[in-house]
Protein backbone atom coordinates (compact mmCIF):
# COMPACT_ATOMS: atom_id res chain seq x y z
CA UNK A 1 0.00 0.00 0.00
CA UNK A 2 3.18 2.33 0.56
CA UNK A 3 3.63 2.79 -2.96
CA UNK A 4 0.42 3.54 -3.64
CA UNK A 5 -0.23 6.54 -1.14
CA UNK A 6 3.78 7.70 -2.55
CA UNK A 7 2.52 8.00 -5.98
CA UNK A 8 2.22 11.34 -7.49
CA UNK A 9 -1.46 12.83 -8.13
CA UNK A 10 0.34 15.29 -10.53
CA UNK A 11 0.08 13.35 -13.86
CA UNK A 12 3.31 15.03 -14.91
CA UNK A 13 5.19 14.37 -11.66
CA UNK A 14 4.18 10.58 -12.47
CA UNK A 15 5.32 10.89 -15.99
CA UNK A 16 8.81 12.11 -14.54
CA UNK A 17 9.25 9.38 -11.82
CA UNK A 18 8.44 6.96 -14.11
CA UNK A 19 11.13 8.52 -16.71
CA UNK A 20 13.36 8.25 -13.68
CA UNK A 21 12.70 4.69 -12.34
CA UNK A 22 13.19 3.01 -16.17
CA UNK A 23 16.21 4.66 -16.45
CA UNK A 24 17.48 3.83 -12.89
CA UNK A 25 16.70 0.27 -14.35
CA UNK A 26 18.16 0.39 -17.14
CA UNK A 27 21.80 1.71 -15.25
CA UNK A 28 21.27 -1.28 -12.37
CA UNK A 29 21.32 -3.30 -15.48
CA UNK A 30 24.29 -1.69 -17.26
CA UNK A 31 22.82 -1.60 -20.15
CA UNK A 32 23.50 2.12 -20.34
CA UNK A 33 26.14 3.35 -18.34
CA UNK A 34 25.91 7.34 -16.54
CA UNK A 35 28.24 9.58 -18.17
CA UNK A 36 26.57 12.08 -14.92
CA UNK A 37 25.00 14.52 -17.71
CA UNK A 38 20.95 14.00 -18.18
CA UNK A 39 20.98 12.34 -21.95
CA UNK A 40 24.36 11.20 -22.58
CA UNK A 41 24.99 7.47 -22.14
CA UNK A 42 27.92 5.15 -22.11
CA UNK A 43 26.02 1.59 -24.14
CA UNK A 44 26.73 -1.41 -23.07
CA UNK A 45 27.32 -4.17 -25.89
CA UNK A 46 24.02 -5.99 -25.08
CA UNK A 47 22.78 -2.78 -25.47
CA UNK A 48 24.51 -2.35 -29.24
CA UNK A 49 23.24 -5.70 -29.75
CA UNK A 50 19.88 -4.99 -30.03
CA UNK A 51 20.29 -1.81 -32.23
CA UNK A 52 22.60 -3.75 -35.15
CA UNK A 53 19.31 -5.80 -35.24
CA UNK A 54 17.13 -3.27 -35.63
CA UNK A 55 19.64 -1.14 -38.64
CA UNK A 56 19.62 -4.65 -39.75
CA UNK A 57 15.46 -4.98 -39.88
CA UNK A 58 15.27 -1.59 -41.41
CA UNK A 59 17.68 -2.03 -44.22
CA UNK A 60 15.87 -5.29 -45.22
CA UNK A 61 12.60 -3.23 -45.36
CA UNK A 62 13.79 -0.74 -47.59
CA UNK A 63 16.26 -3.37 -49.79
CA UNK A 64 16.56 -2.65 -53.22
CA UNK A 65 14.70 0.97 -52.79
CA UNK A 66 18.12 3.19 -52.04
CA UNK A 67 20.86 4.26 -54.85
CA UNK A 68 22.94 3.90 -52.30
CA UNK A 69 23.61 3.57 -48.32
CA UNK A 70 26.03 6.44 -46.94
CA UNK A 71 27.19 6.39 -43.31
CA UNK A 72 27.75 10.23 -41.43
CA UNK A 73 29.85 11.01 -38.75
CA UNK A 74 28.08 13.25 -35.64
CA UNK A 75 29.93 16.72 -37.38
CA UNK A 76 28.69 18.00 -39.66
CA UNK A 77 30.13 21.56 -41.83
CA UNK A 78 28.42 24.77 -39.58
CA UNK A 79 27.20 25.98 -42.61
CA UNK A 80 24.54 23.17 -43.11
CA UNK A 81 23.26 23.60 -39.99
CA UNK A 82 22.85 27.46 -41.26
CA UNK A 83 21.49 26.69 -44.26
CA UNK A 84 18.55 24.09 -42.98
CA UNK A 85 17.59 26.69 -41.39
CA UNK A 86 17.72 24.90 -37.90
CA UNK A 87 18.98 27.75 -36.11
CA UNK A 88 15.99 29.82 -36.15
CA UNK A 89 13.57 26.92 -35.67
CA UNK A 90 15.53 25.33 -32.78
CA UNK A 91 17.94 27.47 -31.42
CA UNK A 92 17.75 25.69 -28.05
CA UNK A 93 19.03 22.04 -29.62
CA UNK A 94 22.13 23.28 -31.31
CA UNK A 95 25.24 22.24 -30.79
CA UNK A 96 28.66 24.37 -32.12
CA UNK A 97 31.91 22.76 -31.88
CA UNK A 98 34.12 25.59 -30.41
CA UNK A 99 38.05 25.28 -30.68
CA UNK A 100 41.15 26.77 -29.53
CA UNK A 101 42.49 27.55 -33.03
CA UNK A 102 42.71 30.99 -33.07
CA UNK A 103 46.25 32.50 -34.13
CA UNK A 104 45.74 35.26 -32.13
CA UNK A 105 44.45 33.09 -29.31
CA UNK A 106 45.97 33.81 -26.12
CA UNK A 107 47.28 30.57 -24.23
CA UNK A 108 48.74 32.34 -21.34
CA UNK A 109 45.03 33.74 -20.53
CA UNK A 110 43.29 29.93 -20.88
CA UNK A 111 46.03 28.24 -18.94
CA UNK A 112 45.45 30.74 -16.20
CA UNK A 113 41.73 30.53 -16.44
CA UNK A 114 42.18 26.81 -16.34
CA UNK A 115 44.34 27.12 -13.14
CA UNK A 116 41.86 29.29 -11.84
CA UNK A 117 39.20 28.49 -9.11
CA UNK A 118 36.61 28.80 -11.65
CA UNK A 119 37.80 26.18 -13.71
CA UNK A 120 35.46 26.07 -16.62
CA UNK A 121 36.09 29.87 -17.30
CA UNK A 122 39.08 28.18 -19.89
CA UNK A 123 36.20 27.76 -22.01
CA UNK A 124 35.68 31.24 -22.34
CA UNK A 125 38.81 31.42 -24.70
CA UNK A 126 37.58 29.61 -26.73
CA UNK A 127 35.71 30.82 -30.23
CA UNK A 128 32.84 28.67 -32.48
CA UNK A 129 34.14 27.15 -35.11
CA UNK A 130 32.78 25.89 -38.77
CA UNK A 131 31.67 22.30 -37.57
CA UNK A 132 28.20 21.56 -36.06
CA UNK A 133 26.79 18.42 -34.16
CA UNK A 134 24.66 17.08 -36.48
CA UNK A 135 20.82 18.17 -35.96
CA UNK A 136 19.00 15.35 -37.64
CA UNK A 137 20.78 12.61 -39.73
CA UNK A 138 19.64 13.42 -43.55
CA UNK A 139 20.98 17.50 -43.02
CA UNK A 140 24.54 16.15 -44.26
CA UNK A 141 22.92 14.58 -47.26
CA UNK A 142 21.74 17.77 -49.13
CA UNK A 143 24.60 19.41 -50.01
CA UNK A 144 25.29 16.31 -51.72
CA UNK A 145 22.47 16.04 -54.05
CA UNK A 146 22.51 19.78 -55.34
CA UNK A 147 21.56 19.32 -59.14
CA UNK A 148 19.52 17.55 -60.94
CA UNK A 149 17.91 14.24 -59.94
CA UNK A 150 17.05 10.96 -62.46
CA UNK A 151 13.89 11.12 -63.71
CA UNK A 152 12.52 8.36 -60.86
CA UNK A 153 14.02 10.53 -58.40
CA UNK A 154 16.24 9.21 -55.85
CA UNK A 155 16.19 7.33 -52.85
CA UNK A 156 19.69 7.32 -50.25
CA UNK A 157 19.99 5.45 -47.00
CA UNK A 158 21.43 7.22 -43.75
CA UNK A 159 23.09 6.54 -41.16
CA UNK A 160 23.52 9.28 -38.98
CA UNK A 161 24.86 10.22 -35.47
CA UNK A 162 22.83 13.04 -34.10
CA UNK A 163 22.49 15.40 -30.94
CA UNK A 164 19.61 17.65 -29.27
CA UNK A 165 20.64 19.80 -26.33
CA UNK A 166 17.77 18.74 -24.12
CA UNK A 167 19.17 16.83 -21.13
CA UNK A 168 16.16 14.78 -19.62
CA UNK A 169 16.15 12.66 -17.11
CA UNK A 170 13.78 10.51 -19.53
CA UNK A 171 16.12 7.50 -20.89
CA UNK A 172 14.39 7.64 -24.44
CA UNK A 173 15.37 11.63 -24.75
CA UNK A 174 19.09 11.48 -25.07
CA UNK A 175 21.09 14.07 -26.50
CA UNK A 176 23.62 12.25 -28.46
CA UNK A 177 21.84 9.35 -30.44
CA UNK A 178 21.33 7.68 -33.73
CA UNK A 179 18.77 7.80 -36.69
CA UNK A 180 18.76 5.52 -39.42
CA UNK A 181 16.60 7.18 -42.76
CA UNK A 182 15.71 6.62 -45.83
CA UNK A 183 15.58 9.61 -47.86
CA UNK A 184 13.67 10.36 -50.87
CA UNK A 185 14.46 13.57 -53.49
CA UNK A 186 12.32 13.85 -56.76
CA UNK A 187 8.93 15.20 -56.97
CA UNK A 188 5.55 16.02 -54.37
CA UNK A 189 3.92 12.89 -55.68
CA UNK A 190 7.19 10.65 -55.01
CA UNK A 191 7.89 12.27 -51.84
CA UNK A 192 4.24 11.81 -50.49
CA UNK A 193 4.03 7.94 -51.91
CA UNK A 194 7.66 7.52 -50.20
CA UNK A 195 6.41 8.77 -46.89
CA UNK A 196 3.22 6.78 -46.51
CA UNK A 197 4.75 3.51 -48.03
CA UNK A 198 7.11 4.04 -45.05
CA UNK A 199 4.02 4.62 -42.46
CA UNK A 200 3.00 0.85 -43.47
CA UNK A 201 6.42 -0.54 -42.97
CA UNK A 202 7.03 1.12 -39.87
CA UNK A 203 4.50 0.05 -38.28
CA UNK A 204 4.49 -3.46 -40.12
CA UNK A 205 8.37 -3.61 -38.89
CA UNK A 206 7.69 -2.71 -35.32
CA UNK A 207 4.46 -4.86 -34.97
CA UNK A 208 6.58 -7.72 -35.77
CA UNK A 209 8.86 -6.59 -32.80
CA UNK A 210 6.30 -6.90 -30.59
CA UNK A 211 5.50 -3.17 -29.68
CA UNK A 212 1.94 -1.94 -29.60
CA UNK A 213 2.34 1.04 -31.68
CA UNK A 214 0.22 3.61 -33.59
CA UNK A 215 0.97 6.69 -36.11
CA UNK A 216 -0.08 9.94 -35.11
CA UNK A 217 -0.23 13.32 -36.76
CA UNK A 218 2.89 15.48 -35.13
CA UNK A 219 4.53 18.59 -34.89
CA UNK A 220 8.32 19.31 -34.64
CA UNK A 221 9.48 21.35 -30.91
CA UNK A 222 9.77 24.71 -33.10
CA UNK A 223 11.18 27.32 -30.55
CA UNK A 224 9.23 29.99 -29.24
CA UNK A 225 6.07 31.85 -30.16
CA UNK A 226 7.11 31.91 -33.68
CA UNK A 227 7.15 27.78 -33.55
CA UNK A 228 3.84 27.70 -32.85
CA UNK A 229 2.64 29.10 -35.77
CA UNK A 230 5.23 26.60 -37.75
CA UNK A 231 4.04 23.39 -35.55
CA UNK A 232 0.62 24.71 -36.33
CA UNK A 233 1.32 24.63 -40.31
CA UNK A 234 3.26 21.12 -39.92
CA UNK A 235 0.28 20.01 -37.61
CA UNK A 236 -2.48 21.27 -40.16
CA UNK A 237 -0.70 19.78 -43.27
CA UNK A 238 0.30 16.61 -41.75
CA UNK A 239 3.58 16.94 -42.93
CA UNK A 240 5.29 14.59 -39.78
CA UNK A 241 3.59 11.64 -39.17
CA UNK A 242 4.87 9.93 -35.89
CA UNK A 243 5.12 5.83 -34.53
CA UNK A 244 4.65 6.42 -31.35
CA UNK A 245 5.44 3.99 -28.57
CA UNK A 246 4.92 3.13 -24.71
CA UNK A 247 8.33 3.91 -23.19
CA UNK A 248 8.94 4.44 -19.89
CA UNK A 249 5.52 6.58 -19.25
CA UNK A 250 2.85 4.32 -20.81
CA UNK A 251 0.32 7.75 -20.44
CA UNK A 252 2.97 9.80 -22.95
CA UNK A 253 4.01 7.19 -25.62
CA UNK A 254 7.21 8.25 -27.31
CA UNK A 255 8.09 8.91 -30.99
CA UNK A 256 10.06 5.53 -32.07
CA UNK A 257 10.11 6.78 -35.82
CA UNK A 258 8.94 9.64 -37.76
CA UNK A 259 7.77 9.81 -41.57
CA UNK A 260 7.92 13.36 -42.22
CA UNK A 261 7.58 15.45 -45.91
CA UNK A 262 9.92 18.60 -45.98
CA UNK A 263 8.18 19.95 -48.92
CA UNK A 264 10.52 22.22 -50.79
CA UNK A 265 12.63 23.46 -48.31
CA UNK A 266 15.66 21.41 -48.44
CA UNK A 267 15.15 20.99 -52.77
CA UNK A 268 14.88 25.17 -52.84
CA UNK A 269 17.76 25.90 -50.33
CA UNK A 270 20.43 23.35 -51.78
CA UNK A 271 19.32 23.42 -55.73
CA UNK A 272 18.08 20.22 -56.04
CA UNK A 273 16.00 20.00 -58.85
CA UNK A 274 13.98 17.43 -60.74
CA UNK A 275 14.57 16.24 -64.17
CA UNK A 276 11.68 18.60 -65.48
CA UNK A 277 13.38 21.19 -63.90
CA UNK A 278 11.34 21.30 -60.68
CA UNK A 279 12.37 22.42 -57.59
CA UNK A 280 12.82 19.10 -55.55
CA UNK A 281 10.61 17.87 -52.91
CA UNK A 282 11.67 15.74 -50.58
CA UNK A 283 11.02 13.38 -47.93
CA UNK A 284 12.07 10.83 -45.16
CA UNK A 285 11.54 8.41 -42.42
CA UNK A 286 14.18 8.18 -39.57
CA UNK A 287 14.31 5.62 -37.19
CA UNK A 288 15.32 6.35 -33.65
CA UNK A 289 17.06 3.26 -33.37
CA UNK A 290 18.16 3.85 -29.59
CA UNK A 291 14.05 4.59 -28.66
CA UNK A 292 13.72 0.81 -30.35
CA UNK A 293 15.83 -0.91 -28.44
CA UNK A 294 14.14 1.15 -25.61
CA UNK A 295 10.65 0.48 -26.00
CA UNK A 296 11.89 -3.36 -26.60
CA UNK A 297 13.57 -3.70 -23.22
CA UNK A 298 10.34 -2.01 -21.92
CA UNK A 299 8.36 -4.52 -23.44
CA UNK A 300 9.98 -7.79 -23.18
CA UNK A 301 12.29 -6.84 -20.32
CA UNK A 302 15.55 -6.19 -19.49
CA UNK A 303 17.12 -9.41 -19.51
CA UNK A 304 17.53 -10.41 -23.55
CA UNK A 305 17.93 -13.84 -23.23
CA UNK A 306 14.01 -14.05 -21.93
CA UNK A 307 13.06 -12.22 -24.81
CA UNK A 308 10.29 -14.01 -27.26
CA UNK A 309 12.25 -16.69 -29.90
CA UNK A 310 10.62 -14.91 -32.83
CA UNK A 311 11.58 -11.84 -31.70
CA UNK A 312 15.33 -12.44 -30.79
CA UNK A 313 15.11 -14.56 -34.09
CA UNK A 314 14.38 -11.39 -35.91
CA UNK A 315 16.75 -9.10 -34.45
CA UNK A 316 20.02 -11.87 -34.77
CA UNK A 317 20.13 -11.69 -30.55
CA UNK B 1 -4.40 49.10 -42.64
CA UNK B 2 -5.17 46.23 -46.23
CA UNK B 3 -2.17 48.59 -47.77
CA UNK B 4 0.33 48.27 -45.17
CA UNK B 5 -0.67 44.20 -45.21
CA UNK B 6 0.51 43.95 -48.69
CA UNK B 7 3.88 45.92 -48.27
CA UNK B 8 4.53 43.57 -45.38
CA UNK B 9 3.54 40.72 -47.34
CA UNK B 10 5.85 42.07 -50.35
CA UNK B 11 8.53 42.61 -47.70
CA UNK B 12 8.04 39.37 -46.67
CA UNK B 13 5.75 36.94 -47.86
CA UNK B 14 8.09 35.74 -50.56
CA UNK B 15 4.98 34.88 -52.53
CA UNK B 16 5.01 33.54 -56.43
CA UNK B 17 2.92 36.37 -57.49
CA UNK B 18 2.48 40.41 -57.44
CA UNK B 19 0.79 40.69 -53.89
CA UNK B 20 -0.86 44.02 -55.14
CA UNK B 21 -3.21 42.33 -57.31
CA UNK B 22 -3.95 39.58 -55.33
CA UNK B 23 -7.72 39.11 -54.07
CA UNK B 24 -8.00 40.33 -50.04
CA UNK B 25 -9.39 36.56 -50.15
CA UNK B 26 -7.11 34.65 -52.15
CA UNK B 27 -5.17 31.75 -50.08
CA UNK B 28 -1.63 33.41 -49.83
CA UNK B 29 -0.26 29.57 -49.11
CA UNK B 30 -1.32 28.89 -52.22
CA UNK B 31 -0.05 31.47 -54.01
CA UNK B 32 3.63 30.46 -52.55
CA UNK B 33 4.26 31.67 -49.22
CA UNK B 34 5.72 28.86 -47.29
CA UNK B 35 5.41 28.34 -43.29
CA UNK B 36 8.66 30.22 -42.52
CA UNK B 37 7.83 32.95 -44.96
CA UNK B 38 4.64 33.44 -43.00
CA UNK B 39 6.59 33.53 -39.41
CA UNK B 40 8.48 36.54 -40.76
CA UNK B 41 4.88 37.63 -42.07
CA UNK B 42 3.70 37.57 -38.75
CA UNK B 43 6.92 39.29 -36.96
CA UNK B 44 6.63 42.35 -39.66
CA UNK B 45 3.11 42.66 -38.69
CA UNK B 46 3.26 42.99 -34.90
CA UNK B 47 6.60 45.21 -35.45
CA UNK B 48 4.51 47.53 -37.99
CA UNK B 49 1.59 47.23 -35.95
CA UNK B 50 3.06 47.07 -32.66
CA UNK B 51 0.47 44.14 -31.34
CA UNK B 52 1.57 40.88 -30.14
CA UNK B 53 -0.44 37.81 -31.49
CA UNK B 54 -1.68 35.85 -28.87
CA UNK B 55 -1.17 32.35 -28.60
CA UNK B 56 -4.28 30.95 -29.72
CA UNK B 57 -4.16 32.96 -32.86
CA UNK B 58 -0.22 31.39 -33.93
CA UNK B 59 -2.14 29.45 -36.46
CA UNK B 60 -1.90 28.69 -40.47
CA UNK B 61 -5.37 30.09 -41.05
CA UNK B 62 -4.93 33.29 -39.21
CA UNK B 63 -1.94 34.25 -41.93
CA UNK B 64 -3.86 32.38 -44.86
CA UNK B 65 -5.22 36.01 -46.39
CA UNK B 66 -4.71 39.92 -46.48
CA UNK B 67 -8.44 39.53 -45.33
CA UNK B 68 -7.85 37.22 -42.21
CA UNK B 69 -4.78 38.92 -41.52
CA UNK B 70 -7.05 42.25 -41.19
CA UNK B 71 -9.46 40.37 -39.13
CA UNK B 72 -6.83 39.70 -36.69
CA UNK B 73 -5.30 42.72 -36.69
CA UNK B 74 -8.78 44.19 -36.10
CA UNK B 75 -9.52 42.34 -33.26
CA UNK B 76 -6.39 43.12 -31.85
CA UNK B 77 -6.69 46.50 -31.71
CA UNK B 78 -10.02 46.21 -30.91
CA UNK B 79 -9.25 44.74 -27.71
CA UNK B 80 -6.42 46.98 -27.27
CA UNK B 81 -8.71 49.82 -27.38
CA UNK B 82 -11.29 48.37 -25.21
Amino acid sequence: MTTLTNRPADPAELVLEQHRAFRDELLAARLLLSTGIDGLYLRSDRFERIVRGIDAMVSRAGAGTAEETLHFPLLMPREVLERTNYPRSFPNLTGVVSGFSDPTADHAALVQAFDSDDRASWTNLLRPSDLALCSAACHPLYPTQQGTLPAEGRVVEVFGQCFRREPSIDPARMQSFRQHEFVYLGNAEGARAHRDAWIGRALELHGRLGLSVEAVNANDPFFGRTGRLLAASQLSNSLKIEVVAPIAAPSAPTAITSANLHLEHFGEEFGIHTATGQVAHTACVGFGVERIALALLRRHGLDLTGWDPQIRQELAL
Amino acid sequence: MEREIRQILAAHGRLGVDVYSLDADADLYRNGMTSHASVNVMIGLEEAFDVEFPIEMLRRSTFESVASIETALNSLTATLAG
